[in-house]
């Protein structure tokens, strides 16, 4: 194994972990915000890689300039979620866990079903798009230019919600409410309305990472399953309830599938991840960034 | 203790007796191959329902990651029956015994972790073990195992031409996973799970030993669900990792709990006697079409009773006598 296929490994698992820290930091804003895992995020993220390749095969809009479409489309998706599910999954007064988790989860079996009703099973992909395909060579190192505009657009997310989050109004009541839900009602700042822009705001995240990955990645209706736990498992890593520890974590988990890669056979690369989430949480039981 | 609690436990084990009677008597009246089928299933899923419900309802720490369990009973089982010609009765044991050796290996690292870090956890080992089992040469990798026909028999525990000894197990499995959660109500370990599933810092305080009652309801639970996987894997004559370690079985066991009602004697039967025969009956009446409006109506019902039943279905029969009797 020479330095340049180690180099060249680490290379695109760094374009991949950002881009799994893009997929991963909505279900991180909406648990810091309000403990609530959101099991269907997996089938949001399905939903925003259908919703680009109709907008492409209909309207022949290209995946990269389809994004923000994709993402507003994601931010109403959420946001009903929320309006019509979890809202009243939050009211539970017993076993208040348990019913957030199943009624999430019944949700995503019925966006599978729907998807399988209206999409059909079959596997599609977006045949030609601007960045499909290609690849650029730096020293040469080969990148693929889907991930690499995955990777940017990741890194720009995370740093506009940074700005997003510390330096606007909105920002700041997400930011009070997760701090404090019952003493923010007494300042005029309604809880329903800041959740509902919570999830609608966490969707619109995943729906970024769903339109760019629709360019390079098959499109089927269980196509979320498959990067859900990843994203599980990038947010747990990171510390649930840290927004940013998903980025760390979305890095280290594509590093430490591109090094497992290296290694053991492509079919296990998976075990790799699983076991360094089992090693972090075994040493630090709150993950990298995550409060007690 | 409690009068009332002493007169409820009689109660339940006086129903219980009778409603394992009837169902001892159901294949007199159904002859269809097809309904015996979901009936076994039924059974089948409330055992390891109530299995699951031990360390995840009374104990309170949330598994999905049990799917590692009922293969590891299911492959324990065929690899020493195939490889070496271990009857399945003792592989079926020794899966037992293998499934709660490491339910406590594991639980002595994973009881430290608290909420979601354990829930994941145990879905990422579960993965580890699949991932482990479909790259695993000698015993069949990603191929499987294929269980030898050698004829009806109750010494091989194969029956070709009838299903009811296959139901008679499930049932007699089903009984004993109801009993021994229904005698560790009352024991000591009841009492210390209850405690530790409140409040841990409490319970630790009043000398209960958190760990170690954590450990104990692990092992009891990994024994049980992996005789159930070795049920299955005889009963279905073959398997590879998907079809006895995939998620999709941490799920069925922990939705009947949750839907009938989690932490509760009687939730997981009453929840697999709802939710199986209405998975199977979708699935072969509406999934046909491979469209998905099986899985439409599945979720959507999963999503209506958590909402609208957040103990239960239990809880709509102990409404009425809800304060003494229900603890």
């Amino acid at each position: 194994m020479t330095a340049q296929a180690i180099i060249q490994s680490l290379a695109s698992g760094l374009l991949m972990g950002l881009l799994y820290g893009l997929i991963a930091v909505g279900l991180a804003l909406i648990f810091g915000l309000m403990d609530v895992v959101n099991f269907a995020h997996g089938e949001f993220l399905m939903i925003a890689m259908y919703v680009s390749f109709f907008l492409f095969t209909f309207f022949a809009i290209d995946p990269l300039l389809s994004a923000p479409l994709v993402a507003a489309a994601l931010f109403v998706l959420g946001a009903v979620v929320y309006l019509l599910v979890v809202r009243f999954a939050m009211r539970a007064k017993a076993n208040a866990g348990m019913v957030q988790i199943f009624s999430t989860f019944g949700l995503a079996i019925v966006m599978r079903g729907l998807a399988q009703f209206f999409f059909t099973p079959d596997y599609r992909s977006i045949p030609q798009s601007w960045l499909g395909g290609k690849t650029i060579s730096i020293a040469g190192i080969f990148l693929p230019e889907p991930q690499l505009m995955g990777a940017l657009v990741s890194i720009l997310a995370f740093a506009g919600l940074y700005v997003f989050i510390n330096r606007t109004d909105f920002g700041r009541a997400l930011e009070a409410t997760r701090e404090d839900p019952g003493a923010v009602a007494l300042v005029g700042i309604d809880r329903n309305r800041v959740f509902a822009l919570g999830w609608g705001l966490g969707a619109a995240l995943v729906g970024l990472a769903g339109a760019i990955m629709a360019s390079f990645f098959y499109i089927y209706p269980d196509v979320g399953a498959s990067f859900a736990l990843i994203a599980y498992v990038t947010v747990a890593l990171g510390g649930f309830g840290s927004v940013f520890g998903a980025f760390a974590g979305g890095i280290v988990v594509g590093l430490v599938e591109a090094t497992t890669a290296l290694v053991l056979p492509p079919s296990l690369k998976s075990v790799g991840i699983y076991a360094v989430y089992l090693l972090v949480v075994f040493i630090r039981p709150r993950g990298l960034f995550g409060q007690m | 203790m409690d009068k009332r609690f002493a007169a409820r436990r009689r109660r339940d084990l006086l129903i219980a007796a009778v409603l394992a009677g009837l169902a001892a008597l159901a294949p007199l009246f159904v002859q269809d191959v097809y309904v015996q089928n979901i009936l076994i299933l039924t059974l089948m899923y409330a055992a390891l329902s109530q299995s699951w419900n031990i360390l995840s309802g009374y104990c309170g720490q949330i598994s999905l990651g049990h799917a590692l369990y009922f293969g590891i009973g299911a492959y324990a089982t065929e690899l020493l029956y195939t490889k070496f010609g271990v009857l399945p009765w003792f592989g079926m044991l020794a899966g037992g015994v293998i499934a709660a050796v490491i339910a406590m290996g594991l639980g002595y690292p994973f009881f430290r972790l608290r909420g979601h870090y354990f829930v994941i956890a145990t879905i990422v080992i579960a993965e580890i073990g699949l991932l482990l089992f479909q790259n695993w040469e000698w015993a069949g990798a990603a191929m499987g195992i294929t269980i030898p026909v050698r004829g009806d028999s109750w010494l091989k525990f194969q029956f070709l031409r009838s299903k009811l000894p296959y139901f008679y197990f499930a049932l007699a499995l089903c009984c004993v996973a109801w009993f021994v959660t229904w005698w560790l109500e009352d024991s000591k370990w009841g009492f210390w799970w209850r405690a530790v599933k409140d409040n841990p810092e409490a319970a630790e305080s009043l000398g209960v030993v958190v760990f170690n009652s954590k450990m104990g309801a692990a092992a009891v639970s990994a024994f049980l669900v992996a005789i159930g996987g070795a049920f299955y894997a005889q009963f279905l004559a073959y398997i590879d990792p998907e079809s006895v370690m995939g998620f999709q079985f941490s799920l069925l066991m922990a939705l009947p709990a949750v839907l009938g009602g989690i932490g509760t004697l009687w939730g997981p039967v009453l929840g697999a006697a709802i939710l199986i025969p209405m998975t199977e009956l979708t699935r072969s009446y509406i999934g046909g079409s491979g469209r998905g409006v099986d899985l439409i109506v599945y979720g959507a019902l999963i999503v209506a009773i958590s909402l609208a039943l957040p103990q239960g279905l239990v809880s709509l029969f102990s409404r009425s006598k809800a304060k003494g009797a229900t603890r």
